[in-house]
């Protein structure tokens, strides 16, 4: 690995920048150098102001004080435009993609001056091909999956030869396989001469991949440090300022079987999901059951399964002695099953409607929201108010649109409304993704805390340590299929390997991610 | 019912000059949703392009000051609208009845003093020889201007939305203007931009209308046409070829509605006169049942706000 170049004139130098938003202090006294040749990690907990800087830097929003310095010359960039023609390029967290275009239309409309069309879906190939992200530039965006949109816009910065590149979160949407190849790309580009700007709260993406590391914490600079010295721990308590406890498992008694699935198969609700396939398991009071396995494998397609959504053959799924398999969600509510799916926004949560207006669309059954026939908005806001405080939602109060809220404040909303409403059983589907790390043990404690008390608990999750971490058992989710349940305990990283079978490139060990192992013929 | 005494000269050459107003009305509002904004008042944009024109053509004698000054007319309007819903906020379903509503009114004020004046004479464009072709001639080359402008107006917005920037912009910011402000892209001047286009081609429409198909002022003289454009947007599944398609059938329709009754064959009026609009709903059902399913080809912001947070 190359080191940064420290002693040399830095790339884009940040000095004392400060933004105010009516209210709140975005970022306060922020300085820090970006080196040439060096991919810089900027670490902070969602909320923590991360997305203001890079706005600033990006030209969207302009600081309120303080300055820039861009390779020796003063820079205050009024629009991204002029940004980009300086040399600075973002890729963002929520792709700034236009689904209805085509993949060269949409790398047309972030350069300065694009060339013909022919021309350039010639050296959006070339480029593609040079850094092993192939894409197709006449097809449609819409058409893509979540790693070839980030391509998309990879490519669209790359034509641009930037010198300074700006990634937000860019692997909060990508298999483990496409991480590994993204990282590939951004050291590639590193050796280069290109500096990247790295934001994540993904502590090992981080040591594995950057140079330094600048945390921010409330809008301030808290620390600057060299990742791959630090731990995973010490970066997370620098970042979230109090030392992060690990989960505490209360190895309680497990119950009678509260939930049974048994023979479960259903075809593919879309063209693009997985048909589920004779899927059988149990899950006992007070046990977490994970679901591992790589996404698109039938998780989504379960929890629909599950939660009522889409029914079921007679028998296939119990709770206790009903047979739920013809219900739909809400019998299944009135009945304890409850679900929090992976989507927050707009599959969980409906996010123009406030959090009063959302947890009275799940929890209305259970905490008795109706008063002679009508809606009593009065309990559904209490409840809210009690969800916002059991599970510390950083938001102003329960009439704020769920849109507002942060990505780990909603998560923390969405389960929590499930959790408060004390479930018999409950599924979850990826409870912590792209959650910050603070939020995240806050979550994974929740759902230990609900099996202590006695409920069934299933975690369908990508995170292979988050299921070692807190569920009793595993069985692995393949192509629609369940392996057979283990014991989490004892179980070793070369069994969870075979277990996952074609599940190849799933990140599973701590640091590096583990290349592809298993053979060809994955999920088909 | 005898077809043999029926007359199909007439009825072709009089299609293209039937099917200019919604052509013109429509390739307007097409370019608006394509940049994401519903327009409703299409009606109203029209019939005050209609008085707008035929007042101006009155005063001065002449055609094309009174075509531009509907197209003038019908712009200013728009940016009313414009103004509400781009700048203000407000919702855009209920700005556009509104403007139809206002617009009509309006109209019916200016153009008092318009009723029953005769309006001034437009002669066709001479195109030689191609004229005397027998049959095409009639039916093709022995028109006005208008009708010739409104066909280039077709050419030119497809060319413009497909091959240059600026239209590629446009249609992103029709289809994520969230994207779009992301990228950097001004979205209200974009759309405000868009809608004063819309509001011209409304204006063009509604003068063809009192200034060469009819030609004289009557209150309330659009009777439709402007919902009939928005209809045809739909129709078209927002590309502007079938945008034309779509006019001459929905021109050729009423046209034959009329000549149905001078031949004296019994066909109830309305149901031709509602055929546009069965017709309409036919093609939605058609885009939403296809290979596709629920990706319409609707632009995807369209009718929704814009409000910059950052």
């Amino acid at each position: 690995m190359t080191q940064p170049n420290s002693q040399e004139a830095p790339l884009l130098r940040i000095n004392a920048l400060t933004k105010a938003y009516p209210g709140v202090i975005a970022n306060e006294d922020v300085s820090f150098d970006i080196g040439t040749a060096e991919i810089h990690a900027l670490l902070g907990e969602n909320g923590a102001g991360k997305s203001t800087l890079v706005k600033m830097i990006y030209g969207l929003v302009k600081p309120d004080s303080g300055q820039m310095v861009f390779a020796g010359a003063p820079f205050a960039p009024p629009a991204p435009a002029a940004a980009r023609q300086t040399g600075v390029a973002m890729v963002f967290q929520h792709f700034s993609l236009f689904e209805a275009l085509n993949v060269a239309e949409n790398v047309a409309l972030g350069m300065e001056n694009p060339p013909a069309m022919g021309q350039l879906a010639e050296r959006i190939t070339s480029v593609s091909r040079a850094y092993g992200l192939p894409l197709d530039p006449a097809r449609r965006v819409g058409d893509l999956s979540a790693g070839e949109r980030q391509r998309v816009e990879i490519v669209r910065c790359l034509l641009q030869d930037p010198k300074l590149l700006i990634m937000d979160e860019p692997t909060s949407v990508l298999t483990p396989q496409e991480v590994e190849i993204l990282f590939e790309t951004l050291r590639k580009l590193r050796a280069e001469g290109t500096s990247i700007l790295y934001i994540s709260h993904k502590l090992e993406e981080i040591r594995t991949l950057c140079d330094r590391a600048t945390i921010l914490r409330r809008g301030k600079v808290v620390a600057k440090t060299d990742p791959q010295q630090a731990s995973a721990s010490e970066l997370a308590e620098m970042m979230v300022g109090t030392a992060l406890k690990p989960a505490a498992r209360v190895t309680g008694m497990k119950g009678a079987v509260m939930l049974e699935v048994r023979g479960l198969s259903m075809a593919a609700p879309s063209d693009f999901g997985t048909a589920l396939k004779d899927l059988s398991f149990q899950v006992n009071a007070g046990e977490i059951l994970g679901i591992g396995g790589v996404a698109g494998n039938g998780q989504d397609e379960l929890l629909l399964a599950l939660s009522g959504e889409i029914t079921t053959a007679a028998g296939t799924v119990r709770m206790q002695d009903d047979d739920l398999s013809q219900q739909g969600p809400l019998e299944r509510r009135r009945a304890g099953l409850l679900c929090a799916p992976e989507e927050r926004l707009g599959h969980a949560a409906v996010p123009d409607m406030s959090l009063t207006e959302n947890a009275m669309l799940t929890a209305r059954v259970r905490e008795n929201m109706d008063k002679a026939g009508m809606l009593d908005w009065g309990a559904a806001r209490s409840f809210a108010q009690d969800v916002i405080k059991a599970f510390d939602v950083r938001t102003p109060g329960p009439a704020t649109a769920a849109q507002a809220l942060s990505g780990g404040n909603l998560q923390k909303f969405v389960v929590g409304r499930e959790i408060l409403q004390q479930p018999s059983v409950l599924v979850v589907n990826q409870p912590t993704w792209g959650v910050d790390a603070a939020a995240a043990a806050a979550i994974r404690q929740a759902l230990l805390d609900l099996a202590a008390q006695g409920a069934a608990v299933v975690m369908i999750s990508q995170d292979l340590d988050e299921i070692l971490e807190i569920a009793d058992r595993f069985v692995a989710l393949n192509g629609g299929q369940l392996s057979a349940s283990e014991p989490v305990e004892g179980l070793t990283l070369e069994r969870i390997g075979l277990m996952l079978g074609g599940a190849h490139g799933m990140e599973v060990a701590q640091g590096a991610p583990a290349h592809a192992t298993a053979p060809q013929g994955g999920p088909s | 019912m005898d077809l043999s005494t029926f007359n199909w000269l007439p009825l072709l050459a009089a299609l293209m000059v039937a099917s200019t107003p919604i052509l013109l009305a429509g390739i307007g509002e097409l370019v608006v949703e394509k940049a994401g904004v519903l327009n409703l008042g299409v009606e109203g944009m029209m019939i005050t392009g209609a008085v707008c024109g035929f007042a101006m053509a009155i005063a001065t004698e002449s055609a094309v000051i009174g075509f531009v000054s509907a197209a003038v007319g019908g712009a200013v309007l728009s940016l009313l609208f414009g103004v509400l819903t781009q700048v203000l906020l407000s919702n855009q379903v209920a700005t556009g009845l509104a403007l139809t509503l206002f617009g009509l009114g309006l109209s019916a004020v200016l153009g008092q003093n318009y009723i029953g004046v005769k309006g001034i004479e437009i002669s066709a464009v001479n195109l030689g020889p191609l004229a005397d072709i027998p049959f095409l001639g009639p039916v093709l080359f022995q028109h006005d201007g208008m009708v010739y402008v409104s066909l280039l107006m077709v050419v030119a917005v497809w060319y413009f939305l497909n091959r240059t920037r600026a239209g590629l912009v446009l249609r992103a910011v029709g289809e994520s203007h969230d994207a779009a402000h992301a990228l950097g892209y001004k979205v209200v001047r974009i759309r405000l931009a868009a809608i004063a286009f819309g509001g011209a081609c409304a204006g063009l429409g509604g003068a063809y209308l009192s200034l060469i198909r009819v030609p004289q002022w009557t209150e309330g003289m659009t009777a439709g046409a402007g919902w009939l454009a928005l209809a045809l947007v739909v129709f078209a599944s927002w590309k502007p070829g079938r945008v034309l398609i779509g006019a001459y059938l929905f021109g050729g329709l009423t046209v034959l509605q009329l000549n149905l009754q001078a031949a004296g064959v019994k066909v109830p009026v309305e149901l031709l006169s509602m055929s546009p609009y069965v017709i309409t709903i036919l093609v939605l059902v058609l885009i939403s049942s296809g290979r596709r399913g629920r990706q319409t080809a609707a632009p995807a912001s369209l009718g929704r706000a814009f409000h910059a947070t950052t």
